[in-house]
């Protein structure tokens, strides 16, 4: 099952990054970093029985990885962070709250759509905080 | 570095230059700025000014041949293969290893080069895309094969409808209703099992995830403009591809079998 969630998370940050064009050479990585995120996701997930805190930290990593890796590379971080980034957004939450839009269940809707859009800047939260702490790290060495 | 025989002119060029391949193919607005001021401190101009939202770069170069110029942006996809080439050659100039007319041409080159994957590559990865995205939202294997055509067709009747008629939001709709028709004649038929899944793995190619956590991004960094109108490009997005399954959705429960 875990496995099955692992193969799969990779495969489609992998194939993500081909929509986006990442280069060849970056493409394992894209994949590899979404694996990790997803990974972290579902786990952390079992324990906090609510999405925000496993996706602030995910993506957190996600964006901590993709700098590890830049580094590396020596490639833009976008190129590995955008990838890994996709499982982790609200897609199903997003289609839920359209749903009950057409269903005529305004209530829940809102509220659907609301969570998608605390998902999102938990996403942005952990990609900023991530940005933070590089800089600090460079701060402090000079 | 000096850099005499080169006017501000020529180095707002290339700057520019630059700049434009990079927003035009998704790279973050900070790095655009980023890269342009510190192209032109290579080429030895310090005092330079940028500004770039989503849809126009101004560049301006102060001092006695003070210069001052804008390209109007209005395409913009994602190409990060683009990006990451102007990011090598950024670095390259940083050290001092290209001149200006070199760096110059070295950009139109890549400017010029075509898409790094051919098209039906980039859509069998959209519909293997699809798939996974079903197993992760916890579908079952039975979905497999109807969501991998869904998606791949979607995917692939978007971009068509997109050279049609060259407005995102039209080619978006369409490609999303031609998903829930999809997934609903594979539920008919009795290839598929659940319709909410499959159209949520189908969609999920289409879906604006770059630009919403590009958008957030830009307005904590401050960047409001941009921030503001990507945002507004990423909600129609989801807007068209909500639209477009909440159409087909609508169509199916009016009839009465959904």
């Amino acid at each position: 099952m875990i496995i099955e969630q692992l193969l799969m998370s990779f495969v489609a940050s992998a194939a993500f990054a081909i929509l986006f064009n990442v280069p060849k050479g970056s493409l394992l990585q894209s994949g590899f970093v979404g694996m990790i995120g997803w990974l972290l996701y579902i786990s952390l997930l079992n324990v906090v029985d609510e999405p925000i805190l496993p996706t602030l930290i995910s993506s957190f990593v996600v964006a901590v990885t993709s700098q590890v890796f830049a580094k590396l590379y020596k490639t833009p971080i976008i190129v590995f962070s955008v990838s890994g980034i996709i499982p982790l957004v609200p897609g199903g939450l997003a289609y839920d709250a359209m749903r009950k839009v057409v269903e005529n269940h305004y209530d829940t809707a809102v509220q659907l759509a609301a969570k998608a859009l605390m998902l999102s800047g938990a996403i942005a939260m952990g990609l900023v905080f991530s940005e933070v702490i590089n800089h600090l790290i460079r701060r402090s060495r000079l | 570095m000096d850099h005499p025989s080169h006017s501000a002119y020529d180095i707002a060029q290339v700057c520019l230059l630059a700049g434009k391949i990079m927003l035009e193919n998704g790279g973050e607005t900070y790095r655009v700025e980023d890269t342009m001021t510190r192209v032109a401190a290579a080429f030895g101009i310090r005092n330079s000014q940028s500004y770039v939202t989503p849809t126009g770069i101004l560049f301006s170069i102060d001092g006695p041949q003070q210069t001052t110029r804008m390209i109007r942006i209005s395409e913009r996809s994602t190409d990060l293969h683009k990006v990451t080439l102007v990011n090598a050659i950024s670095r390259k100039i940083s050290l001092g290893e290209l001149s200006v007319s070199e760096a110059h041409r070295l950009l139109n080159e890549i400017e010029g080069a075509s898409a790094m994957y051919p098209l039906w590559f980039k859509i069998m990865a959209a519909a293997i895309a699809s798939g996974c995205f079903l197993i992760m939202f916890g579908g079952t294997w039975h979905d497999f094969i109807p969501v991998f055509l869904a998606g791949g067709i979607g995917f692939a009747f978007q971009l068509y409808f997109h050279r049609l008629v060259p407005i995102k939001f039209i080619a978006e709709f369409l490609g999303s209703v031609l998903i829930g028709a999809i997934a609903y004649l594979f539920l008919k038929a009795g290839f598929g099992h659940d319709l909410d899944k499959m159209i949520v793995g189908s969609v999920m190619p289409l879906v604006p995830g770059l630009l919403i956590t590009n958008a957030v991004r830009d307005l904590m960094a401050g960047h409001l403009v941009s921030g503001l109108s990507k945002g507004a490009e990423a909600c129609l997005t989801a807007f068209a591809i909500g639209a477009g399954i909440a159409f087909v959705l609508s169509f199916i429960s009016g009839v009465g079998i959904g």
